[in-house]
């Protein structure tokens, strides 16, 4: 027998030990590198955060920041018209981009043929949803502002966020129908009902969470959205509020606020933020925590009950 | 299908809107010039229309953001879905989702007032006006979404192809390394495309960071106009429709659309690819 072969493999074997070691060494420092990486996006939120509430929280406590008008001193300057703004704007916006994207993804879902028709609009909704929104407002410049002539005013930003969240609308309703089980609608069908019937009693209703769920993304979305708004020349001073939606004499309903001129909570911040004195910072800051606040709160109530209905619905 | 139509209503609304604006502009405006001149100054009294100083701002923004987001987006994602426990995955998937969802605007706050500051520190000479910030910030802002979309990627790897590098004796890191993120460059690949397209098309953070001197540098370090602050910039000013200033704008528009359109396009065909192949 020759020792030397034996002695080899002692070697070898010595060797195979170090690198697994090594490879065991390389695995553990990725993983701390990973949950580095990871951080960074978490961290860099919560540094956010932390000091836009520590540079504005002096408004933040101050109650008349949320019921005055904008104001050339800063001190006196707060938030009302962008409130109100925001919500007659989002107003617009759910019923124009609501009813719209449900009805066509109901349509892509259940009624369109396969054909080239409905794989170029398919097509398209993908593609709308990547183009970027301030080509939306530039959209609206051209279309709504001069060529429909609905001026500066709400209902023109409404339509504009409408247009710019319908995608997320329609992709949303999309996924919420198709995860609804075919068995679902032959039973109805079995049993005579209609197409119309299948999709209002069954198909809508098994969906709703769904397409709920998308829709308070996509307003979550709208709310936030600057660019488009700039775009179509919002960026004024405005210390007034538009006509009051309901009024006291019948019929009940004033749609004067339409046309009115407006401002809102991310234009408001943007209007702060581009003035060089540092006073007005302070009201940047403290714009951007209530917008931070309102579009989290939205999106966690959405992305909550998305994961709680996975959990929860077993067909 | 009406509201179906909507959306192919939207696409064409926009193309013919863009395609008409700058229709008139390109009548006052010679397409070599459009292309080729060096400076973009539009609102002075002698107007040169060179669009490539608002390109170089852009694309060196995106340049920024891409050192920051693909190494630390694809670590992250690498991490999630080969590393990460069950649970850490289902509690930092929803955060990546919720900070998809923070409005850019504040972002722009973040990069003015609170990364600015902190790289003058580090480079004394940096005005605070920069590209440096802004490309950080939007790097940063699209971190969430690489992670997620090459995650996605990743996850739908099959479970036989880690399963059979384990069983020849590879550890996690070389099965995440040599066998999925192989398996999945595809779609990895389309995830750094729709990266770029949103880092090109995003306006707030630039707008409000970057200054809005159109300025034909590559130097981050250096203040310079992008596209989209362009646009803003002339929006926020009162002129009047159908000036050239007012076509400007739409024929930067088309630019900017036709770049992200590009990307889309083929970021969109990657994934299809990679859909296929399992």
């Amino acid at each position: 027998m020759n020792p030397q072969p034996q002695a080899n493999t002692l070697k070898n074997l010595d060797e195979v030990r170090a690198m697994i070691k090594r490879h065991k060494l390389n695995d553990y420092i990725f993983s701390i590198i990973g949950l580095l990486c990871l951080m960074v996006g978490l961290l860099t939120l919560l540094t956010l955060f932390i000091d836009l509430i520590l540079s504005g929280y002096p408004k933040l406590l101050s109650a008349s920041f949320y019921t005055d008008f904008p104001s050339r001193r800063a001190d006196s300057a707060g938030l009302l018209s962008a409130l109100v703004g925001s919500s007659l704007v989002m107003l617009v916006t759910f019923f124009s981009a609501v009813p719209m994207g449900v009805m066509a993804a109901i349509y892509l879902e259940e009624y369109a043929p396969k054909n080239w028709f409905s794989d170029l609009i398919e097509i398209n909704v993908s593609n709308l949803a990547a183009v970027p929104s301030i080509i939306y407002g530039l959209l609206a410049l051209g279309l709504f502002v001069y060529i429909l002539d609905f001026g500066q005013s709400i209902l023109t930003a409404g339509l504009t966020l409408g247009l710019l969240i319908l995608p997320v609308v329609i992709v949303a309703t999309r996924e919420a129908i198709r995860s609804i089980p075919i068995a679902i609608r032959e039973a109805a069908y079995a049993v005579g009902a209609t197409k119309w019937q299948v999709v209002y009693d069954h198909v809508i209703k098994y969906s709703f969470g769904g397409i709920l769920t998308g829709v308070i993304i996509g307003m979550a979305r709208a709310i936030g959205e600057t660019a488009p708004i700039i775009t179509i020349g919002a960026l004024t001073f405005i210390a007034f509020l538009p006509p009051s939606p309901i009024t006291t004499a019948a019929p009940f309903l004033n749609f004067e606020w339409l046309s009115s001129g407006f401002t809102v909570l991310p234009i408001q911040m943007f209007s702060w933020l581009s003035r060089p004195s540092e006073a007005f910072h302070v009201n940047a800051a403290a714009a951007g925590v209530v917008i931070i606040l309102v579009t989290l709160l939205m999106n966690g109530f959405a992305i909550r009950m998305r994961y709680k209905m996975r959990k929860n619905i077993k067909w | 299908m009406l509201a179906a139509l909507s959306a192919v209503f939207t696409t064409v609304a926009i193309v013919g809107i863009l395609l008409y604006e700058s229709y008139g502009f390109f009548e006052h405006v010679a397409l070599k010039d459009f292309l080729t001149d060096t400076v973009w100054t539009p609102l002075f009294e002698n107007p040169r229309y060179g669009i490539l100083p608002l390109v170089s701002g852009t694309l060196t923004i995106t340049g920024v953001a891409l050192m920051i987001a693909i190494p630390i987006g694809t670590i992250s994602a690498i991490y999630l879905s080969e590393f990460a426990s069950h649970k850490v995955r289902e509690t930092v998937k929803p955060i990546l989702e919720l900070l998809e969802g923070v409005p850019t605007i504040v972002f722009g706050y973040f990069a003015l007032l609170f990364i600015t500051p902190l790289l003058q520190k580090i480079f004394p000479g940096l005005p605070t006006f920069n590209m440096l910030s802004p490309g950080i910030v939007v790097g940063i802002m699209i971190i969430p979404y690489i992670a997620s979309v090459s995650e996605d990627a990743m996850r739908a790897v099959p479970m036989s192809m880690r399963e059979g590098s384990y069983a020849m004796g590879a550890t996690r890191f070389q099965t995440a390394i040599r066998v999925v993120t192989p398996a999945a460059i595809s779609g990895i690949v389309a995830a750094y495309i729709l990266g770029i397209s949103r880092a090109i098309g995003e306006t707030m953070v630039v707008a409000i960071a970057a200054g809005q001197q159109p300025n034909l540098t590559f130097n981050p370090m250096e203040s310079a106009a992008t596209i989209t602050a362009y646009i803003v910039q002339v929006a926020m000013g009162d002129l009047p429709h159908g000036s050239i200033g007012y076509q400007s704008i739409f024929a930067a528009g088309l630019v900017l659309m036709l770049m992200t359109l590009t990307l889309n396009l083929i970021g969109h065909m990657t994934r299809k690819k990679f859909s296929e192949r399992y």
